[in-house]
């Protein structure tokens, strides 16, 4: 070995990264890819058979992918700028969807802009961990009373406009978002059990006074779902019967009895779980898991070699949303949970959720593939 | 307030953010595994219910309705049948609102209370994603508003099924009896299994006695169904086995003659094959149209029915309980005789009453308008005449236990056996019925009200005919039969006990008496015996209105009529080779030999004429098939 190497790495490392004109982080793709085929895969046999959703689905996905690229080219500064107009925008258009927006199954939800319909909400989802990760690494961490206050009060707005919606799940997770980035920048261990108990607490008023009939409904179908069979217990028995009849290596693809002949409802959507447990078994449950480990810990390294502050916050707070998408989602299916509107990311059927998804990635390669100083571990 | 004011420090910033990365990994592997195990949990140890529990999602045992076993009457003409008939079903579990889905179909076609209220019990007690029949019988018309609408009726469906339907109609209701739709009553008595595939089962009549040989067995298909319970596909299959058919020794034409000949009376009329019980006819008039049940009679249809004075639905041939009058005497004097209690020379003084000692009230001669039938009158021409005052008088002298034992021999005071449920038993008095059911000692007088068929006595048109079957084959204790034969195999002729040993002359002599009836210019049926080309041996009989009638609600613009006696009559025919025997009654017909003895000889006339040409027929058959076959006559 060459007597020099050692120095030679240790100084070229940032220039290898400088060699990156393109922003391209090929681990992240190589994992993104895969994880979209899979659900590709599994969306065709969910979709009975059908190409129409996989075609549509594919094309989210493509379009995710070059949206991805595309926000990777800017630089993480420009994010860290933007982040304030970005929020502003957030919260006019969640404002919007309360006074013009589409009501469709009892809530709105949908903004119409002409040419299209979003869903604010999606970008509640990037905004908020953005808005909260600049705030917080302009001050110094951990975060001091004041600025826990500042913290929560930016990401309360947005949830609470959306639980007004009514979404319950989205406005949860949008709140976990902006939590995580309070929590990865060190909120006091105190401030936590604060955390912690003042939400035991707020279960019963959230009970009496803010969740709606049909939400405590779901949380009562979780715990005995035989009491309504065919009403509200239907969705959760007939996919944990699909998880449970899936066994150790499932029923082959396409072989799926429980989806294939339409017990299980929104198999395409938010139950595509079950499709995949019911037709893959517990190894397949098992591989999607450990591709989805592998994503998040490697999105977490990506947080580690971060070269700002900001940085590391918003990279560390996309990675554990991303995560706590999978685990309510999952959980929710197999009946840990009460039935919330979560997808499973990059799995369920949805522009988006895909598209949101493919955005927070896009700034985490614009983070991975920043010029990086020396001796940062990678 | 401290740490606002404080200078930041990358480095210590950096390390607290790494400390709360790897919690967080910690974190995210801890909540994985609880997910892991989740699934681990459901995938790996309750796999196996939930293996169960897929399979019961999917797969659903279909019952096959197995066909209805056919009815043939003793010529191979069908009387019962199955023909297609469509159903309007709702599976339950595929429509999101009943109550939204009923209102649809009310829309589009007719639907009745009834038909609403039956569907809403049966959804109660059927399993889960089985059809449940709203509508039966839907017409062509409403199938196709329905096909038309179907986009708006999800869980709806038409089935085609066979429905039993009786050509005949009326002409043998009361033989057949009908099918109608399982009741409440029932259900608890079937076993369910066996009548999965089918709402029907045999109310009254053959189609209630057979229903275990009609129904067949019930066959099965393992079927693989989606969520709104549309069959995929058919995993297994098990045929169902049709029912056996029944042949009769009923016959449709010999029916109809004596369905016509009662036109307009209450009445009822069994017509019997001596040689094998075999009911050649069976007759009750009103009748009423057994199709109504199948098809779901309702409810106004039914009142009609239940209600008219004249019970079209009571079946008078077997369950209606006369006085048989007269129609008893010749096998009265034949047990008098048979007994040594007077000999066929015997005869007494009739003065047209009969005084019983220690009693002031004469017993009177019903049949005798000026005095009696004088001197000399004996058994035969007791018979012959229907001199009340002999019996009267030999009546007592027999007695009452001997009487009744040996009527007992001929069928009467118990139920016959017939292939048939509900029959009567009628009442035979004996000495302890009365203690029991009057509490009353048995007086002489009743002997004597007995020994002329009325007091406590009650026949069934049906012991009539067995009663005249029995004198006919000079004690043969045939039982009546509906059924000839069972898929082809011939039901053996039944018998209620050995051949009743009475001296022929005995027998003779009361034929001849029952022969004199009709062809001599004394006898009570001498009005029939005009044109006769055969012997026809009969007894006349006149009832005092009691029984039946006494529960009857009256309508005044008959209310005399229906006071009128009953007319009796009892016959066999030919008298040297009996054939057929049989019993009658007209309800308020007044008299035995006006108005019932002219319709027993249509009866006969009709079936002898028939008799001979199948015999000539068959003899015909039996030489073509001796000489195809030379072989066969060495």
């Amino acid at each position: 070995m060459y007597k020099y190497d050692f120095v030679r790495q240790l100084n070229t490392k940032g220039g290898d990264r400088h060699q990156n004109p393109f922003h391209i982080d090929v681990t992240l793709i190589l994992i993104l890819f895969v994880l979209c085929l899979i659900g590709l895969f599994v969306l065709y046999s969910a979709s009975e058979q059908s190409f129409y959703y996989v075609k549509r689905q594919a094309t989210f996905m493509l379009a995710g992918f070059i949206g991805m690229l595309i926000v990777a080219q800017f630089p993480v500064r420009f994010w860290e700028r933007i982040a304030v107009i970005f929020y502003a925008a957030a919260v006019l258009a969640l404002l919007a969807v309360l006074m013009f927006g589409i009501e469709a199954k009892g809530a709105t939800r949908w903004l119409n802009l002409g040419f299209t319909r979003f869903q604010p909400s999606e970008i509640a989802k990037i905004a908020v961990p953005l808005m909260v990760s600049v705030y917080l690494s302009r001050h110094v961490i951990p975060p001091s009373v004041k600025h826990v206050v500042g913290a929560l009060l930016i990401v309360a707005v947005p949830a609470f406009l959306i639980l007004k919606q009514p979404d319950l799940g989205t406005s949860i997770l949008v709140f976990a978002s902006g939590f995580f980035v309070l929590f990865l920048a060190g909120l006091r261990k105190r401030y936590l059990a604060g955390a912690f108990f003042s939400a035991l607490a707020a279960i019963p008023i959230l009970w009496l006074y803010v969740m709606r009939d049909y939400q405590k409904q779901r949380v009562l179908t979780l715990l005995s779902p035989e009491d309504d069979k065919f009403g509200a217990g239907w969705n959760i028995i007939q996919s944990t019967t699909a998880i449970g009849s899936g066994g150790l290596s499932g029923k082959g693809w396409t072989e799926g009895t429980q989806s294939q002949l339409n017990f299980l409802p929104e198999s395409h959507t938010d139950f595509i779980i079950a499709v995949l447990a019911e037709e893959f078994g517990l190894f397949g449950v098992l591989g999607l898991c450990t591709l989805y480990l592998l994503l998040v810990g490697y999105c977490m390294i990506i947080a580690i070699n971060a070269q700002s502050q900001f940085a590391r916050l918003m990279a560390g707070s996309i990675s554990l949303t991303f995560f706590i998408y999978i685990f309510v989602n999952m959980s929710m299916v197999s009946g840990l949970l009460p039935v919330v509107g979560v997808p499973l990311p990059l799995i369920s059927y949805g522009g988006s959720s895909i598209v949101t998804l493919f955005f927070g990635f896009g700034i985490l390669m614009a983070i991975s593939s920043e010029p990086k100083r020396i001796g940062t571990w990678r | 307030m401290l740490q606002d004011n404080a200078l930041s420090d990358p480095q210590k910033e950096q390390k607290i953010f790494y400390l709360r990365v790897v919690t967080s990994l910690l974190i995210v592997l801890g909540l994985t595994s609880v997910i892991l195990f989740r699934y681990f949990d459901l995938q790996i140890n309750r796999h196996n219910d939930y293996v169960t529990n897929s399979n019961n999602n999917r797969i659903h045992i279909r019952s096959v309705a197995p066909t209805r076993g056919l009815i043939y009457d003793r010529r191979g003409q069908l009387v019962a049948d199955n023909r297609p008939s469509f159903t309007l079903n709702i599976i339950p579990e595929s429509t999101q609102n009943i109550d939204q889905l009923l209102v649809r179909i009310g829309d589009l076609i007719s639907l009745s209370e009834r038909d609403i209220e039956r569907f809403m019990k049966r959804v109660k007690r059927n399993k889960p994603f089985q059809s449940i029949p709203l509508k039966y019988n839907i017409t062509e018309q409403e199938r196709a508003i329905l096909a038309v609408n179907s986009h708006i009726l999800s869980g709806t469906e038409v089935s085609a099924q066979l429905m039993r339907h009786y050509p005949e109609g009326p002409l043998l209701a009361h033989s057949l009896g009908y099918v109608g739709r399982i009741n409440d009553r029932e259900i608890k008595k079937i076993d369910p299994e066996q009548y999965r595939g089918t709402d029907f089962i045999g109310k009254i009549g053959l189609e209630k006695y057979y229903e275990d040989i009609l129904l067949g067995q019930v066959g099965t298909e393992q079927v693989e169904t989606d969520a709104r319970g549309r069959v995929m596909r058919i995993l297994d299959k098990k045929d169902p086995v049709p029912g056996s058919n029944l042949s009769l020794y009923l016959d449709t034409d010999l029916q109809r003659v004596a369905m016509e000949s009662l036109k307009g009376e209450r009445g009822a009329l069994v017509a019997m094959d001596v040689k094998t019980g075999g009911v050649l006819s069976m007759v009750s008039t009103p009748s009423y149209d057994p199709n109504l049940f199948t098809s779901g009679i309702s409810q106004k249809q039914y009142d009609d029915l239940l209600y008219s004075a004249d019970r079209p639905l009571f079946n008078r041939a077997l369950r209606g309980q006369y006085p048989p009058g007269s129609t008893v005497k010749p096998l009265f004097g034949l047990i008098g005789l048979q007994h040594k209690i007077y000999d066929m020379d015997y005869s007494i003084y009739d003065p047209g009453y009969f005084f019983m000692e220690g009693i002031k009230r004469p017993w009177r001669d019903h049949n005798s308008d000026q005095g009696g039938h004088g001197y000399g009158v004996d058994l035969a021409e007791a018979i012959i005449e229907s001199c009340d005052v002999f019996f009267y008088t030999t009546g007592v002298k027999t007695g009452i236990d001997l009487l009744s034992k040996e009527s007992g021999l001929f069928g009467l005071g118990d139920i016959t056996g017939i292939d048939l449920p509900g029959e009567k038993r009628g009442i035979m008095p004996t000495r302890e019925w009365k203690k029991n059911k009057r509490r009353q000692e048995w007086f002489n007088g009743d002997t004597i009200n007995m020994s002329i068929g009325q007091g406590f006595m009650l026949t069934t048109p049906l012991q009539l005919a067995v009663m005249s079957a029995r004198i006919a084959t000079r004690g043969e204790q045939i039982i009546p039969k509906l059924v000839k034969s069972i898929d082809g195999t011939p039901v053996e002729p039944e018998f209620a006990g050995e051949k009743i040993s009475y001296d022929k002359k005995y027998w003779d002599y009361v034929h001849q008496a029952m022969v004199d009836v009709v062809h001599s210019n004394k006898g009570t049926a001498r009005s029939i015996s005009e044109g006769l080309t055969y012997k026809l041996a009969g007894k006349t009989g006149t009832a005092q209105v009691i029984s039946i009638n006494e529960k009857e609600k009256y309508d005044s613009s008959k209310i005399d009529k229906r006071k009128w006696d009953h007319a009796l009559f009892v016959a066999f025919a030919p008298a040297e080779d009996p054939q057929i025997a049989l019993g009658l009654i007209v309800e308020n017909g007044e008299h035995g030999s006006r108005t019932a003895a002219p319709i027993a000889r249509k009866v006969i006339d009709n079936y002898l004429s028939g008799f001979q040409q199948d015999n000539k027929s068959l003899a015909a058959a039996r030489l073509i098939h001796d000489f195809s076959n030379p072989a066969e006559i060495n």
